[in-house]
């Protein structure tokens, strides 16, 4: 398949179930929900490393929030409940609670139960109010701002982590160019995340290493200054190689945001120097989710 | 299929207990088996048809209609349904109301919902004193639901009460959420003396400035962010409560009963 003089690999991204959860954080203006937000979702690119796979999903206008002030969507993936609830309260904790003016609210109304602010609570040395509105229990928990206002539990939902694919250019700059425009079309995508820095990864990995330690290790056969010496899938032209990795509640949503992306980076085309689209996968025996391609942009 | 109605043919003398006249206890009985039904009246029991003209059969919606202020227990335990009182009621109006939707056009009695569990009432009219308390006693008034009281309360309104709210658009008489564990009154009027007699959590969200009291220490001004929700939560209701304007969020907090646990709340509106 070819677009735009864009080569479509006949290969798959295999992808893993998670488990995913959705907060919302909210503050006085928009400004410090994303320096909440982002303090939240921060090293969280990976859970091979960070215990979790997290991002910002979107900026949500006043009308869309509980309290009807600016907030910003977030999601947290990991491999397991027990990690996703740990991570989300130590995050919560950390990040939200000690964050100027914030609130943070669930984001998933049905799912598992999961704490948000309900151990949080404790901060408030007995000083808490709970306070149980439309059977939603919110806890207000007194600091040195005000009030920090925190719904008790959010929802945790089966999801896929995973989803990915490949972008093979003539040089790094319009392989970037390429990826920041597929980013931006994949963020209008709702339930989904890119959870690598600005949504995109320069050091795909693949499973193994010459070294007993490592699980994981640099993806050899993509990295264009090894074509000489070692069993290559660059044609000689590739200068460089970046991924895009995308995590979702659902495979349709994985598979819109692949849509979109890959669209993106075709519309820039050969003429800007992309050459290809591939995707990562551990020869389909790993993961129980295949996002091929060619099927993806019939 | 229409409404279950019991019209009131007189006004008996002694006091009536109406708790049998219940959605969940009435569910699937033909129209013979409710009329036989016996009420205490007094010191005697007396028929169902011989105090009501029935009509109907939607045990699921029931109305009373020419309702006055000895029918007492109307609702009591109500599982489901809605009971519409065309008229006053009793004492006792959804004592222990477990769910469903109670109306009242007129005035109640005291102790309604008195210890109700969950649900919706509405009272049009005034409501007598322990609205929302525990029955004597009991250490546990109301524990969820909403109570909405388009009139005048009267005293120990929310006494011993542990969760949900009660919203009233008048006026509240002496000793408003005294002994109160938990939960939120909503005052739009005046409050009388004694507010919040030996609470020890629960938020008393008051309108206008309450008699000062040497028990409750003033918190200062604060713009609260639960409060933003809390009225939202009130938009699906037919009352002053549901109106965007009369939403606020900049209180004075005053923290309470300082001589019992302290960990109740006076919110007064700002501006």
């Amino acid at each position: 398949m070819i677009i735009n003089g864009v080569t479509i690999d006949a290969t798959f991204a295999e992808a893993f179930p998670m488990k995913a959860t959705r907060a919302i954080i909210t503050a006085q203006n928009e400004k410090w929900a994303m320096i909440s937000a982002q303090a939240m979702t921060g090293f969280a690119t990976s859970v091979i490393a960070c215990g979790c796979e997290a991002g910002i999903e979107r900026v949500l206008d006043p009308s869309e929030t509980p309290d009807g002030r600016p907030g910003v969507s977030i999601m947290i993936f990991a491999m397991g409940g027990k990690g996703l609830a740990k991570q989300l309260e130590t995050r919560a904790g950390q990040c939200v609670l000690t964050s100027p003016t914030s609130a943070l609210f669930a984001g998933i109304d049905g799912g598992t139960r999961i704490a948000l602010g309900k151990n949080l609570r404790y901060f408030g040395d007995g000083f808490q109010v709970a306070k149980l509105i439309d059977g939603k229990r919110y806890w207000r928990i007194p600091v040195m701002d005000g009030e920090f206002l925190a719904e008790a539990t959010t929802g945790q939902v089966d999801a896929v982590g995973g989803g990915n694919f490949l972008v093979l250019a003539e040089s790094q700059p319009q392989a970037l160019a390429a990826c920041e425009a597929a980013i931006e079309e994949m963020r209008k995508i709702p339930n989904v995340i890119m959870p690598f820095p600005g949504g995109v990864v320069r050091s795909g990995s693949k499973v193994g290493s010459k070294y007993a330690a490592l699980g994981a290790s640099t993806n050899d056969a993509f990295c264009p200054t090894l074509k000489g010496m070692t069993k290559t899938d660059l044609s000689p032209e590739i200068e460089s190689v970046m991924e895009i990795v995308i995590d979702g509640l659902t495979k349709e949503d994985i598979d819109k945001a692949m849509r979109v992306g890959i669209q993106a980076v075709c519309d820039l085309g050969a003429t800007n120097g992309i050459k290809r689209i591939s995707a990562g996968n551990y020869g389909g025996k790993l993961g129980p989710f295949h996002f091929h391609l060619q099927e993806i942009m019939a | 299929m229409s409404a279950l109605t019991f019209t009131l043919k007189l006004k008996p003398d002694q006091r009536v207990d109406m708790s049998p006249l219940v959605c969940h206890k009435l569910d699937g009985m033909q129209a013979a088996e409710i009329a036989a039904l016996t009420l205490q009246n007094g010191k005697r029991k007396i028929r169902v048809d011989e105090l009501f003209d029935i009509a109907g059969s939607d045990a699921q919606n029931i109305v009373i209609k020419n309702s006055f202020g000895k029918l007492d227990f109307i609702g009591k335990e109500l599982d489901g349904g809605r009971i519409t009182v065309e008229g006053d009621a009793g004492a006792y109006l959804g004592l222990g109301m477990k769910s469903g939707e109670i109306e009242v056009s007129g005035d109640v009695g005291i102790y309604a919902a008195c210890e109700m569990k969950k649900g919706f009432l509405t009272i049009n009219g005034n409501a007598g004193d322990f609205l929302g308390a525990a029955l004597p006693g009991n250490k546990m008034g109301m524990k969820g639901g909403t109570v909405l009281v388009k009139g005048n309360v009267g005293e120990r309104a929310g006494d011993h009460m542990r969760r949900g709210n009660i919203l009233i658009e008048g006026n509240a008489g002496d000793y408003c959420g005294s002994r109160m564990t938990a939960g939120t009154i909503a005052v739009m009027g005046q409050t009388g003396k004694y507010l919040g007699f030996a609470m020890r959590r629960g938020t008393l969200l008051l309108w206008n400035q309450p008699q000062a009291s040497a028990r409750f220490n003033d918190c200062g001004a604060h713009t609260l962010a639960f409060l933003p929700i809390l009225f939202a939560s009130f938009k699906k209701f037919n009352s002053k409560f549901a109106d965007g304007s009369a939403a606020f969020n900049r209180v004075q907090r005053y923290a309470g009963d300082m001589s019992e646990m302290g960990r109740g709340e006076v919110l007064v509106k700002i501006g």
